[in-house]
């Protein structure tokens, strides 16, 4: 049994090695492929099932194209609505950037909608606004609500147009280093792939890699996010002494289907949704009278929590209402209609005629892999570099997002900075010289695979994921506690040895799911470790992150990055650090909408 | 609640032909095909095999033959099936193990319409201008997530598997109606071989089967036509 694995690995030498085929890793492999540079592209999914697929309601970029906007004021806006932790020289990045990637896409053939006069339309969004916070701004360049969709489709389709080499159904199982681990100022110099429509292994070479893996949000039991949204870039890259950032910064989206989680996008706010609470009241006259709905995801999420504990959710349930009513069936129909279908079909509820259950969600991962401005993956709080490694999108922490990202920066993200990974490492691969031949590469992850097929007895993987799924919901949700954080990292150090005894009852090479599955439950376990571990040490509520036992922020002592390692072997993490922000243009103060 | 579910198992390392399993699971009433499919292979039977991502109907992954007519799993939910349920991979594709189909002739023939903007490309050239009116005239083709549920319900397609196929065509749609593009005439060529539009018999199985509403047969008459009118 298990042939597969056991057989010699294949072997593939190219220049840069792509992991993940979200926008981030599609728009670096097109730069690549402008480049000249031999890239592979390795995707556990097909491309066009990647995450940034689901994206909803736009992109932002101050284009001005149907009132005045400034990219400063898009930069002031991400710096505010991260709660100042945001590196103001990288938000400054991401603002100017915006703005030609967007035009970029539209000439590679993005269909957005237009105003009357066939430009780019645009339209409102939480925590963007005009003159520095003054009121809401029409900033986010949508394609009705499936911006994202046409997002990654454009990229693909560039991709082929291109002739980019993609490796799809290829899951990546170890990150490989020569001259020592990351912390040991060590070059990762490839990766091991697992084809999984026959299980076997295979050693790639390359100068760059990137890791564009995206988010881990299946860490909840409650989430927006994807079946394959595990953390495997974070885990890798932690696993081989990269040190994860800012993790305990993890965004609850407050209009998810009650339940399930599926995410219904900000844009029915930004095109005049309201928020009712049990007594029919727009209660975010309470929390921010300037922004109302508009106000960012981390305010609204508090509110809502504080309403239900108050007992005004409807019926005095743990859900609030989402009324797009009074926007009428055109708005509704041509501005909105993928999120109009989900509540059709996964609610019964009729958006037109009915106001719409929803609770917070688990969505967004403002924290991950370090990286500086350049996308080159940071080996400590110093800002030395690990050769070799880059990181961009969901998976990386630039930080362009600080303690809160604002909506539709995820996609400004990964444009901007999987355009700047793809632009490096074309650099680098020019100018280093390819990594050395090792044999038996791929030996240690070998052995790993085949203990965790082959054990006979033990735990099922589903029993330790719902496990770890509730502690993370109950415990390490919107609001936490010393006693509560305290508990979840024990409890998941708990679960961390029980995994060691995990057992995988499918033992074919033929698309294994079951094998894969565990798989990225180890990556679950190991990146909701540095997220609780995070959150313990940060006592402080700033952005996301609210300690009901540390409710003010404290920039005395916290206005800086958390940097978290990995534990030796099974021992716990308890090595951190912290990274001081980047001040460039707007001082701290307190964040008021 | 329980529901009887049936499955067509495969696996090519120890059978030499499908076969149905029957499972009894537990379900509650908003539940999705994709959530009973997960269960039982969660509680009765890890080694049941399907592909699966978004689970909510925008990745295409799940595609699936369901009491006998092509859905993604994601967006069935179990009370609209009543109280058993049969999944078996998407007709007409080589089957790689239980539910999972080899999709690579799929996407080869979605490559082969040029599915990209064809265009002068200026340096340093702005936004170009559209009107509102001249995006809707595609805009029902570019929500293709490429999921196969149309080109494996289609009979010409079973009949004739070099045929290119809804999928394809549809995504050649979107560019050949887009007026920033430059690439119709090459499209329309590739598309008026005997394998390409001619072959569509307007049954309407790919617009049923269409997860995202799109109407695939008015969009293959489009092309037709534009073939047509070419002369």
């Amino acid at each position: 049994m298990s042939s597969a694995l056991q057989a010699e690995a294949g072997q593939i030498d190219v220049d840069a090695i792509v992991i993940g085929a979200g926008g981030a890793g599609l728009w670096a492999a097109l730069e690549l492929a402008r480049e000249g540079i031999p890239t592979a592209v390795l995707t556990k999914l097909y491309p066009t099932r990647s995450h940034t697929g689901a994206a909803q309601g736009g992109v932002c970029a101050a284009l001005g194209n149907v009132e005045e906007d400034h990219w400063e004021w898009h930069m002031f806006d991400t710096i505010k609505g991260g709660d100042y932790l945001t590196d103001q020289d990288a938000a400054e990045v991401l603002a100017r950037e915006a703005i030609p990637a967007v035009i970029e896409l539209e000439r590679m053939g993005l269909p957005f909608n237009r105003t009357p006069d066939g430009k780019i339309d645009q339209r409102r969004f939480g925590g963007h606004t005009r003159n520095y916070g003054e009121g809401p701004v029409r900033r986010s360049c949508y394609a009705a609500d499936r911006t994202g969709h046409m997002i990654l489709q454009t990229l693909y389709q560039q991709c082929i147009k291109a002739g980019v080499k993609f490796y799809d159904e290829y899951h990546v199982v170890d990150l490989l280093f020569e001259g020592g681990s990351a912390d040991q100022g060590g070059r990762c110099s490839g990766v091991v792939g697992y084809k999984i429509a026959d299980g076997s292994l295979h050693v790639l070479r390359a100068k760059a890699v990137l890791l564009a893996t995206g988010g881990y949000g299946r860490a909840w039991r409650v989430t927006s996010n994807a079946h394959s949204l595990a953390g495997d870039g974070m885990a890798l890259a932690w696993r081989h002494g990269v040190p994860l950032m800012d993790m305990e910064f993890y965004q609850f989206h407050p209009t998810g289907i009650v339940g399930i989680g599926i995410l219904l996008s900000e844009a029915a706010r930004g095109e005049g949704g309201y928020l009712l609470n049990g007594e029919g009241k727009r209660f975010m006259e309470t929390y921010a009278p300037k922004l109302m709905e508009l106000a960012p995801r981390d305010m609204i999420s508090r509110a809502m929590y504080q309403e239900i504990r108050a007992g005004r959710g409807i019926d005095g349930k743990d859900y609030v209402y989402l009324d797009v009513r009074h926007l009428g069936r055109k708005v509704i129909e041509e501005k909105l209609p993928d999120i109009t279908d989900f509540a059709r079909v996964y609610q019964g509820v009729e958006p037109i005629s009915e106001p719409v259950p929803v609770q917070p969600t688990a969505h967004y991962a403002m924290g991950g892999v370090p990286t500086n401005l350049e996308t080159e993956v940071l080996a400590n709080a110093a800002g030395g570099v690990v050769p070799g490694l880059f990181a961009a999108g969901e998976v990386a922490c630039v930080s362009v997002h600080g303690a809160n990202r604002l909506g539709t920066n995820s996609l400004v993200d990964l444009l901007v900075f999987g355009k700047r990974a793809g632009k490096r490492m074309a650099e680098i691969c020019k100018s280093t010289t390819a990594p050395k031949h090792v044999a038996g590469a791929e030996r240690a992850i070998r052995e790993e695979m085949l203990a965790l097929s082959t054990r006979p007895e033990g735990v099922r993987p589903a029993e330790i994921r719902r496990a770890l799924a509730d502690v993370m919901m109950e415990n390490v949700g919107v609001y936490r506690d010393e006693t509560l954080l305290t508990s979840a990292v024990k409890e998941i150090q708990r679960l961390k040895g029980e995994y060691q005894h995990v057992r995988v009852e499918d033992t074919g090479s033929v698309f294994n799911t079951d094998l894969l599955e565990a798989r990225e439950l180890g990556y679950l376990l190991d990146v909701s470790e540095a997220t609780a571990v995070s959150a313990l040490a940060r006592k402080e509520s700033r952005g996301a992150h609210s300690r009901e036992d540390y409710p003010e922020r404290d920039d005395a002592k916290f206005l800086a990055h958390t940097m978290v390692w990995r534990g030796a072997d099974q021992a716990p993490a308890t090595k951190l650090d912290y990274k001081p922000v980047t001040i460039t243009k707007f001082e701290p103060k307190p964040r008021v909408y | 609640m329980d529901v009887e579910l049936k499955i067509q198992r495969f696996d090519p390392e120890r059978d030499s032909a499908p076969h149905w399993e029957t499972y009894r699971v537990p379900v509650e009433p908003m539940d999705r095909v994709l959530d009973v499919l997960t269960r039982a292979k969660e509680l009765l039977d890890g080694s049941i095999t399907f592909r699966r991502s978004c689970a909510h109907g925008v990745c295409g992954s799940d595609a699936l033959l369901i009491n006998g007519r092509n859905r993604l799993a994601c967006k069935v939910r179990v009370e609209q099936l009543g109280k058993s349920i049969s999944v078996a991979p998407l007709p007409g594709l080589p089957v790689v193990k239980d539910l999972v189909v080899d999709m690579d002739e799929f996407f080869g023939k979605y490559r082969s319409v040029l599915p990209f903007l064809v265009a002068d490309e200026p340096e340093g050239a702005g936004e170009r201008l559209q009107s509102q009116e001249q995006r809707d005239v595609y805009d029902d083709t570019t929500k293709c997530i490429l999921c196969a549920a149309c080109t494996s319900s289609c009979p010409s397609f079973w009949a004739q598997p070099e045929y290119v196929g809804p999928a394809a065509i549809v995504n050649a749609h979107r560019f050949i109606f887009d007026s920033r593009d430059q690439g119709a005439d090459e499209r329309l060529e590739i598309l008026s071989n005997e394998d390409g539009v001619w072959r569509c018999r307007t049954t309407f199985n790919c617009v049923d089967a269409c997860p995202r509403g799109i109407n695939i047969t008015k969009a293959i008459l489009e092309v037709s036509s534009a073939i047509g009118s070419r002369g």
